[in-house]
């Protein structure tokens, strides 16, 4: 069964419908990436996929014993979080949230799992360190073992590398497609095609009139694709 | 100083107003460190001067003070915080527009009820006589309420603080935290604004945050230092107002004033120091 599955999936904002009969599934160990121009839905896929918006037609099937809160969520970072007086450590451990109930304290068994998610990511020695005070690389790499803590199964990143230099953008992309070859599905939305291409193993091009979703190679001889190419070509 | 000290210990007036406002400045900068950091450190104001209004409207009326206040405010921290979020009118105006709307209202009621003996400036200053037997007890109730809600959502808190997208898509209600911290707030606000009066209570939410937040780098340590810096603030300015004859209120602002520049001192050299 697949990890997740929309059928003829309508996204309709403020009156307007923003995606029309969207059908795509993602099974366990994919790496997803979405493309499009602004305004095509991503954003709102994201919601709906989160669970904050409701689908005006349609419905998101989630499979293989995914919670919809048990997905680990990259968000793009707010103005606010640049200078946050947060440790590392209590960034990364907020990401045991959601599977704690009303408990009021982190267990022993999340404290675990957080220094577990620490050092997978190569931030262990970052720990004390203000969050405000760390590089937007190693500040991605935070949010990124977070995201770890919410999730055994899926990751959604929400445009990671924006803002990064080549070299970081680099280092976090080899990660990201570490931690999905131990097997954690990834959806990424992105606006860096080569990326997509380089990395991921489906792909979901929105946009307004036609969406395009199928694996990396159908995409390469699809029409999307070439209407991406010129896209990047002009631009 | 010892003398001073021991004075104030043995007014029954003092001592209730110390036990108060102890209470109101723990819990005022313990939601002060989410207010700030989400960046609705307004609001704080806004809700006072709803609270002067809705006093001044309850006064005239011979309505029980507390009573009157408490709802209203909540009642107008709620429609603060959706007409923030709504983005219809942008935070700071809507603030703007209820805060000198109900100090509008409430100096209109005042100036209408001639012949009773309203004393404006203590409701706008605050004074340590306006706390009855009956405030103590309300006040102890409600921030021990705020202050048990504080620790057993503090995780909750500092996830929504912090960044309300992931914490949304952990399933946390993040609305209703929202919520509940301006419920919290606005109670806070109504008990303290009595003896700091209405235009000085929001220094309590914002200035032991502020001070913390220059030296401090973890959301623990601001939050344990906020705590300690505004008790700490309140009683020097009690002991201050006492000596120096001056209103209760701005003495404490004005202690507050002192500690932020002390901590801003503090993270100044130590960047430079780093750096």
């Amino acid at each position: 069964m697949a990890l997740i599955k929309t059928e003829n999936l309508s996204m309709s904002y403020e009156n307007m419908t923003v995606i029309e009969n969207l059908s795509f599934e993602v099974n366990s160990g994919d790496y997803l990436c979405i493309v499009g121009e602004n305004g095509s839905g991503k954003s709102t896929l994201i919601k709906a996929l989160l669970g904050l918006k409701k689908p005006s037609v349609g419905a998101i099937t989630f499979g293989d014993g995914l919670l919809q809160k048990e997905i680990g969520y990259l968000p793009q970072q707010t103005n606010a979080q640049r200078d946050f007086p947060a440790s590392v450590y209590e960034v990364v451990i907020s990401g045991c949230l959601n599977s704690r109930g009303i408990r009021p304290f982190y267990s022993v068994k999340e404290r675990k799992l957080t220094l577990e998610n620490m050092s997978r990511l190569g931030i262990s020695e970052l720990k004390s360190r203000s969050y405000r005070e760390l590089s937007g690389g190693q500040q991605q790499r935070v949010l990124l073992a977070r995201a770890l803590c919410a999730t055994k199964k899926l990751l959604l990143l929400d445009e990671p590398v924006s803002g990064l230099d080549p070299m970081v953008t680099a280092e976090l992309y080899g990660l990201i497609s570490e931690i999905n070859q131990s097997g954690v599905t990834v959806i990424m939305v992105t606006h860096d095609m080569s990326a997509a291409l380089k990395y991921a193993s489906h792909v979901l091009c929105m946009r307004e009139d036609d969406c395009f979703f199928g694996t990396t190679a159908e995409f390469m001889k699809s029409d999307a694709a070439n209407f991406l190419k010129g896209e990047t070509e002009r631009g | 100083m010892d003398e001073i000290i021991s004075e104030i210990f043995t007014a029954p007036i003092l001592v209730r107003a110390l036990i108060v406002g102890v209470l109101v400045s723990l819990c005022a900068s313990l939601l002060g460190v989410s207010l700030v950091l989400k960046r609705y450190s307004m609001i704080g104001d806004g809700l006072s001067h709803v609270g002067f209004g809705a006093l001044a409207v309850a006064t005239v009326m011979n309505l029980a003070p507390m009573a009157v206040a408490i709802p209203v405010v909540i009642l107008a921290a709620f429609l603060l915080l959706r007409l923030s979020s709504s983005g219809k009118i942008k935070g700071d105006a809507a603030i703007a527009l209820i805060s000198t709307s109900a100090l509008a209202i409430g100096v209109m009621a005042v100036s209408m009820s001639r012949g009773m003996n309203i004393d404006i400036n203590s409701y706008l200053f605050g004074s340590i006589i306006s706390v009855s037997k009956g405030d103590v007890i309300t006040s102890v109730v409600l921030t021990s309420a705020v202050l048990v809600m504080f620790i057993l959502f503090y995780t909750k808190i500092f996830a929504i603080t912090f960044d309300e997208s992931f914490a949304k898509a952990t399933g946390i209600r993040v609305d209703l935290y929202n919520m509940l911290i301006a419920l919290l707030t606005a109670v806070t606000i109504v008990i303290g604004m009595r003896l700091m009066g209405s235009m000085l209570i929001s220094s309590l939410i914002i200035f032991p945050a502020l001070c913390s937040m220059r030296v401090f780098k973890s959301f623990r340590s601001v939050t344990l230092c906020s705590a300690a810096i505004s008790v700490a603030a309140f009683i020097m300015g009690m002991i201050i107002s006492y000596a120096a004859d001056t209103p209760c209120g701005a003495s404490i602002v004005c202690v507050n004033i002192a500690f932020f520049a002390v901590f801003s001192a503090i993270g100044a050299i130590r960047g430079r120091v780093r750096a």
